[in-house]
This record gives structure tokens, sequence and C-alpha cells, in this order.
């Protein structure tokens, strides 16, 4: 077990960072485990330095909405240079949901079962039959 | 003209330029105009995992793109041309490579000196000047983020 829990920085455009952590926060309760950053009005220098301060001091995950998107070239730039972080790109609610329940996890590991959460958690329920004719 | 689009945007390539862009022009070739970039592998090999599959990029210095203008512009199929700022496009227009192209403004964000002159653009006194000279040397600068957002004529953004 870690002795520090592991943070979560989610960074995706407009507002859908705050949306998804206000979403995250409603359905668990766990507040203050992840926090939210915008692309919004940001460069790709400021973007990346403003990632890069978030992930300093201890172990973390970058969530970040769309991988080839300038929050995801930001986040791994800022990774790069960074000690124990993980990046996942993709990210949808229920991987955050599982994030804030297992931030005591070794980093590695839970970046492992978040991914495979994610991909489980993108289902087809296929398309409704139409209404039967009365 | 294989060179469709001739964009300043510090993001370079990101989801509006290879989704909003790309996607509508059918771009499959960029080529990324930057000193900086040129250099660095790795930074390289992070905007090429960015690309969907059949697209390529290619990185070179402002001077290798003046001197290999005419090859890269007689290219098969159809590209992008991205600088980061002004300054590299500025270089691009005095060396003559920007005749009769339209420039399009992408993105310029917040940073020193620099005023807000619409949400994506904000411009220094420099790079006001920077303009002022590529519209000389080419055939129009516009801003416009995305192709179906309004089009801003540059004599619009000096007011």
């Amino acid at each position: 077990m870690m002795s520090e829990p592991v943070r979560g920085i989610v960074v995706a455009h407009g507002d859908l960072a705050r949306a998804l952590v206000d979403g995250a926060e409603r359905i668990s309760g766990v507040r203050g485990a992840l926090i939210p950053v915008s692309n919004q009005g940001l460069g790709a220098d400021e973007l990346r330095t403003l990632l890069a301060s978030h992930l300093e001091g201890g172990p973390a995950v970058l969530f970040v909405d769309l991988g080839g998107g300038s929050c995801g070239l930001a986040g791994l730039g800022a990774a790069r240079r960074a000690a124990h972080v993980g990046v996942l790109t993709g990210v949808n609610l229920p991987v955050l949901l599982d994030f804030v329940f297992h931030r005591d996890m070794p980093l590695d590991a839970l970046v492992a079962r978040l991914e495979a959460k994610g991909r489980s958690e993108l289902r087809g329920h296929g398309c409704a039959a139409p209404p039967p004719a009365t | 003209m294989p060179i469709d689009l001739v964009r300043i945007d510090d993001r370079l390539i990101h989801g509006q330029v290879l989704v909003g862009w790309g996607t509508r022009l059918g771009i499959d070739s960029y080529i990324v105009v930057d000193d900086s970039l040129a250099g660095s592998a790795w930074e390289q090999e992070l905007y090429a995992s960015a690309l969907p599959p059949g697209v390529a990029a290619e990185f070179v210095t402002v001077e290798e793109a003046v001197r290999r203008f005419e090859e890269l512009d007689a290219r098969r199929g159809r590209g992008a041309l991205l600088t980061r700022g002004t300054g590299e496009m500025r270089r691009l227009a005095e060396a003559g490579c920007l005749e009769g192209r339209r420039i399009n403004v992408g993105g310029i964000h917040g940073g020193p000196d620099r005023r807000r002159v619409l949400d994506y653009v904000h411009l220094s006194p420099r790079e006001w000047d920077d303009l002022r000279v590529i519209a000389g040397r080419a055939g129009a600068v516009s801003a416009r983020d995305l192709p179906t957002a309004a089009e801003v004529a540059l004599t619009e953004l000096y007011r």
C-alpha cells in the first residue's frame, strides 16, 4: 500500500473536466480527490505548465478527454517531466468513480485497473426494435 | 494546390486542426514549421501520436521550409502548413512563400504584452506588426478557429 493516496487531475476541453468531476463527486460522495483543469483560453505551453504544476508533489493520475487533442498533447508533455504520474486518455465517468475508491493502490496497478475499467464500460446495447404495430 | 490550409495556431496539431479542419478538407499531410520542434524528437513523436491512420506530419525549421517550399507544395494529396506564431509565418511571407495564399489565424492565446482580440486570438504589438507584413505579402489574413465559424478579416481585427 502507498503511504499517500494517488491524486487525480482531469484535463478536458471547455467545461467538461469540471462537469466530470462534479458528476463523480455527486455519485461517490468523495470530494477533493479530483482536480478539474480546462484548456479554455490557454495556449499549448501555458496548459503544459499548468498541468506540470498540478503533477508535482506525489503520485498522480492524469485523466485526459481526447488523446490527440491539445489536452492530451499538453498532458503527455507535462507527464514526461514528472515522476510517478500515470496518464489515461479517453476518460469517462465510470473510470473516475473507480479511481476515487482505489486511490491507495500502487500507481502502476491502479493505472492498469483504470484502463481496463474504462474499456469495459463502453458497451453497445443494440438498437431498440420498433414497437409492434397495433 | 496541395497546401490547402496555412494556419497560425500555438497548439499546432490538435483536435480543432485534425477534426475540425483536417476531416473537412481531407488533409493527409501536416507540415509543421517550427525551429524548436524540428530539433526535438520526443515532441515530434508526441504530436505524431495524435495523427489519425494514414495521415503524416513533417517537422521542419523555417529555413528548411523556405528552401523546400516548392517541393512541399507540389506533393500529392492535401496538406496543411502550421506555425506556432506570427513570427515564423512572417519569415515565410518575407521569403515569398505565401503569395496569393489565405493565412488562417486559428489560435493565439494569452501571453506577455498580448491583448485580447477574439476569444482565441490575443496579439502583442509585435504580432500585430507581423500580421500586417504577412498581409502585405500573402493573399489575405483572417481569423477563424473552425471552418464552421465566421471568418474575421484582418481589417476587422484592427478595430
